[in-house]
């Protein structure tokens, strides 16, 4: 203060005008010691219920284990407290990850390109959208009747003001998957592009992509099947079936729940300069040095980005989700081929087996739809409602799947279940118990 | 000035570590009785969704992995492992290690966002509680947590004044977001996102809103101003109630993009300033670290007028019990698939308490005061000057331009971050904002001791001296980093473009 001739700290704020000063204090509580900090925020963190297993929920954010290496990098000080890497010279460590990053999920899904991630995957499945838009001067884009509502929500919210419509495609009632004969009807020459989901929202696997893949080429329209993070060993990769724009959850891959936040929207395309030129989010590139002695990583492509381009830029995005990136780059490396492919026998045979014994119960369906599902399913009550049943499962310390009864009521008293390999046999074997005491009251 | 040199472990990729078989990571075994129930998954799966061959992923063990990501933390510059990280505009203040100790526990990182309400009573009270507090410091009615970043936060700021706009059967001629040219690159790129367009008015010599400009240009097409208070200048907009009062006159809104809030919390308040729509970085203002990218979180605010517009569900409390509320029939629907970004909420939660109320403003004035020291010993140093209103005070951050040095030595402000690098410092913002030739945008935050902002003056000065003597030395650095300065022309070019292990196998085949 003295250096800069000022005698009170208001000096520096003399500029706003009386009448906007704010009198008075805060009313915020605290300054508090850390001691107290953490006791109060551990204190506000116990209300949250301890569960006897995981809870049966999916549908967009999964209970999947995060490996102890995962955290111990994310926690690295050097990772977490940088920022966006501009300055590349200082920051080889988080640009080398992030691609590492892009080139996993490349290998995941079969493409070529995959962006530093965007928020979720709701976010993601708006841009790509509006990307798919852009690409072919068309607008309305095709989704699956049985879309999450949440997701769609969001699709809406990024669509809309820019007059992109959405359809629904109509699914078959035996198997749940898509009704080819009403997208063929739905897919014309306005479809920019068709969404389609594998696995579906509620569970099972999209069987007819070839055919789907056919119907929106036929009609110059871009197909955005997502692919969700831990199945692709057991599934077949969307870009080995066509898939142009590929969205999907990162979450699994290494990413705790943290009741939905943050979460990993990836998002990839085909290495088509067109397509390239016109996506979201950031893209970090290999290089070389000036003096051209070594190998070297940067943002590229910059000239896509709202820091450049302003009002012309493809999409307004700049913080991401890297951090969650970087995640999902230990953990797949961690994993490997072999990893994710024992992972995903695990998940689907525990949630086969969790099928098989609830579906053997007296007054259930599990699931509704004949398909092959991979860890989510749907179960459905007669004589008691999935709220009873929930209230039931509750009160044993155990919670059940997502209700359905709002989103999709034709389904009748149905819930989304889920099995990971965080639930055991014992797990499953004790949710089988409680539903059972919960239908024969 | 101490000596720096960054570690460097030519670390390879990860894609070429390891061999075959090699697994990092062992996954739980199915059960006995659960394969004798099930079979093989694997027959069950229709054939043609399975994959020929497993994907091209590395096969490396434990503590190859550990090591190479451990190598590349080694290779980066964080605020709490650096010495200094003046990047304006992105507030790169200490992020409190205690922050990270509770956001670990599993009774948050456990939790699923379609529990109960009942059984997470724990973490709906945190939400609630901060959004509170962000009212409290912004002034507004009512909020969504929402949008995961800022700039999502701006997004939905403008779906809001669609919305605000449609309601009264005025979004077919209001379609024009004003923003200065000073302005965040996401103000234009949300305001297009929400399907406006966009038209910018210049700043005045004094570096604010240009009054004038802006009468010219708001009418019945404008749906919206946006703007930050403080500017992207570090300069506060004394004329903002006039501002507010000519966009509001025309029937349009305002929107405060409250990057810059680390400035003014406790001193100010947005809401009182006229605006309508308030976002805020809370990885910016409330500590919360920033990952390399993100996850960032900006809860936006709104004048109870538009909170029927706002995202569902929102938090809301009634008799101690907290709930997600999802009753607003005109509602803009959803931004994100759930929550938010809880985690770093819970983070700012931990950070507002630490500080309260009276904490928050000390922070602001903190910040201001360091800011206007580093401005106070610079604007002298020689090829560097403090465009725009020299003697007004700066608020929390502050823009210099290397212009002068540029003609008289061709070191341009490029070459300053570079050589700041060298010396182990994080270079400031460049070449933003735009309306600054050689821009350097210093934003020093509150949390460095006076030490830290002295070294970094030594550090210009030094630069600027070699600049002056031996321009060839700043036009070399970076040495002491992890590599030199990198072809970025061969990184954009067609032909040489590199975005993934696959492209880079494809083109090392080709060559």
């Amino acid at each position: 203060m003295e250096e800069l001739g000022i005698r009170h700290i208001d000096d520096l704020f003399s500029d706003i005008p009386e009448d906007l000063r704010f009198k008075g204090e805060l009313d915020i509580p605290g300054p508090y010691a850390e001691a107290e900090v953490k006791g109060m925020v551990l204190r506000q963190l116990e209300k949250n219920w301890t569960l006897r297993c995981p809870p049966f929920l999916g549908g967009g954010v999964w209970p999947h284990y995060v490996p102890a290496v995962v955290d111990e990098i994310v926690r690295r000080a050097e990772f977490l407290t940088s920022y966006t890497p501009y300055q590349p010279e200082i920051t080889q460590g988080m640009l080398q990850v992030i691609f590492e990053y892009q080139s996993l999920i490349c290998e995941l899904v079969g493409l070529e390109v995959a962006n530093a991630s965007l928020y979720d995957w709701a976010s993601a499945l708006g841009e790509a959208a509006r990307m798919a838009s852009r690409l072919t001067r068309r607008d309305v884009v095709a989704v699956p009747y049985l879309i999450s509502p949440q997701r769609l929500a969001v699709l809406r919210a990024y669509t809309e003001p820019v007059g992109i419509r959405v359809v629904k495609v109509d699914y078959d009632k035996t198997t749940g998957l898509l009704d080819l004969e009403d997208l063929k009807e739905k897919v014309d020459s306005r479809t920019a592009a068709v969404y389609i989901e594998n696995p579906s929202y509620l569970g099972f696997v999209e069987e007819g992509v070839e055919t789907i893949a056919e119907t929106a080429h036929d009609a110059g329209a871009r197909r955005r099947p997502r692919e969700m993070g831990s199945t692709p060993t057991t599934k077949r990769a969307p870009g080995d079936y066509d898939a142009d724009i590929v969205v999907g959850e990162g979450q699994p891959l290494g990413n705790h729940m943290n009741y939905g936040g943050p979460l990993l929207g990836i998002f990839a395309c085909r290495n088509d300069p067109r397509m390239i030129r016109q996506m979201p989010g950031r893209l970090i590139g290999l290089t070389q040095t000036q003096d051209g002695l070594r190998r070297g990583f940067t943002m590229t492509l910059q000239t896509r980005e709202q820091h450049i381009r302003r009002e012309k830029a493809t999409s307004n995005i700049c913080s991401n989700e890297a951090l969650c990136a970087v995640a999902s780059a230990v953990y797949l490396s961690l994993l490997g081929p072999q990893g994710l492919r024992d992972l995903a026998e695990v998940v689907a045979s525990r949630a086969h087996y969790a099928m098989r014994r609830i579906g053997e119960l007296p007054n259930i369906r599990a699931p509704l739809f004949s398909s092959f599902h991979f860890k989510e399913f749907t179960v459905s009550f007669k004589g008691r409602t999935v709220a009873e049943v929930h209230r039931d499962l509750l009160s044993s310390r155990m919670h059940g799947g997502k209700p359905l009864v709002d989103e999709f009521p034709e389904l009748g008293e149905a819930a989304l279940y889920c099995v990971t390999e965080m639930h055991s046999k014992r797990d499953i074997d004790r949710l089988v118990s409680a539903l059972e005491e919960a239908l024969e009251r | 000035m101490r000596r720096f040199r960054q570690a460097d472990w030519e670390e390879p990729l990860i894609f070429e570590l390891g061999r075959e078989e090699r697994v990092g990571f062992t996954v739980p075994s199915v059960e006995p009785e659960v394969s004798d129930a099930v079979g093989d998954i694997e027959e069950l799966v229709p054939t043609n969704m399975l994959r020929s061959e497993p994907p091209m992923l590395p096969e490396v063990s434990e503590i190859e992995v550990l090591r190479h990501f451990i190598h590349l933390s080694q290779m980066n510059y964080g605020v709490n492992s650096g010495v200094f990280y003046p990047l304006g505009s992105c507030t790169m203040k200490y992020n409190p290690v205690i922050n990270e100790v509770v956001a670990a526990h599993p009774k948050i990182t456990e939790i699923h966002p379609d529990q109960d309400e009942a059984t997470v009573q724990g973490v709906l009270g945190i939400l609630y509680q901060l959004k509170r507090w962000f009212l409290e410091v912004t002034g507004m009615d009512d909020a969504s947590l929402q949008p995961a970043a800022g700039a999502h936060g701006e997004f939905l700021g403008n779906l809001l004044i669609r919305a605000y706009h449609a309601d009264r059967g005025e979004i077919d001629k209001r379609r024009e977001i004003i923003v200065p040219d000073s302005a965040h690159g996401t103000n234009p790129a949300s305001a297009m996102m929400a399907g406006f367009k966009t038209v910018e008015i210049p700043s005045g010599e004094d570096g604010c809103v240009d009054i004038e400009a802006l009468r010219s240009v708001v009418g019945e097409h404008t749906a919206g101003l946006m703007l930050t208070n403080p500017n992207t200048l570090g300069i506060f907009e004394r004329n903002i109630s006039e501002i507010a009062e000519i966009v509001h006159g025309a029937g349009g809104l305002m929107y405060y993009d409250g990057a810059n809030l680390n400035a003014i919390m406790g001193k100010c308040r947005p809401g009182d300033m006229g605006f309508d729509i308030v976002h805020v970085n809370l990885h910016k203002t409330f500590s919360t670290p920033h990952g390399g990218g993100g996850p960032g979180s900006g809860p936006v605010g709104v004048k109870s007028f538009l909170a029927d517009y706002l995202p569902v569900p929102t938090v809301e409390e009634e008799d101690g019990v907290y709930r997600l509320d999802y009753d607003r029939p005109k509602t803009i629907g959803r931004i994100h698939g759930y929550h938010g970004n809880v985690s770093p909420i819970l983070k700012a939660y931990a950070y507002t308490l630490a500080l309260g109320g009276s904490g928050l403003k000390e922070a602001s004035e903190i910040a201001v005061l360091n800011s206007n020291y580093i401005a106070h010993k610079l604007k002298d140093v020689r090829g560097l000057s403090l465009p725009y209103a020299p003697g007004v005070p700066r608020k929390h951050e502050a823009v210099l331009s290397a212009s002068g040095m540029a003609e008289e030595t061709g070191v341009r402000a490029l070459d300053v971050a570079k050589g700041l690098l060298d010396r182990g410092i994080h270079a400031p913002t460049i070449y933003f904002p735009l309306i600054v030739p050689e821009a350097l945008m210093i934003e020093p935050t509150e949390t460095e001791p006076l030490e830290a902002l002295d070294a970094f003056i030594e550090a210009v000065k030094e630069i600027s001296d070699l600049a002056y003597s031996n321009p060839k030395e700043v036009l070399d650095a970076p040495r002491n980093t992890a590599v030199g300065r990198l072809d970025e022309a061969r990184a954009a070019h067609p032909k040489t473009i590199c975005l993934s292990w696959r492209a880079y196998c494809a083109l090392a085949g080709r060559g």
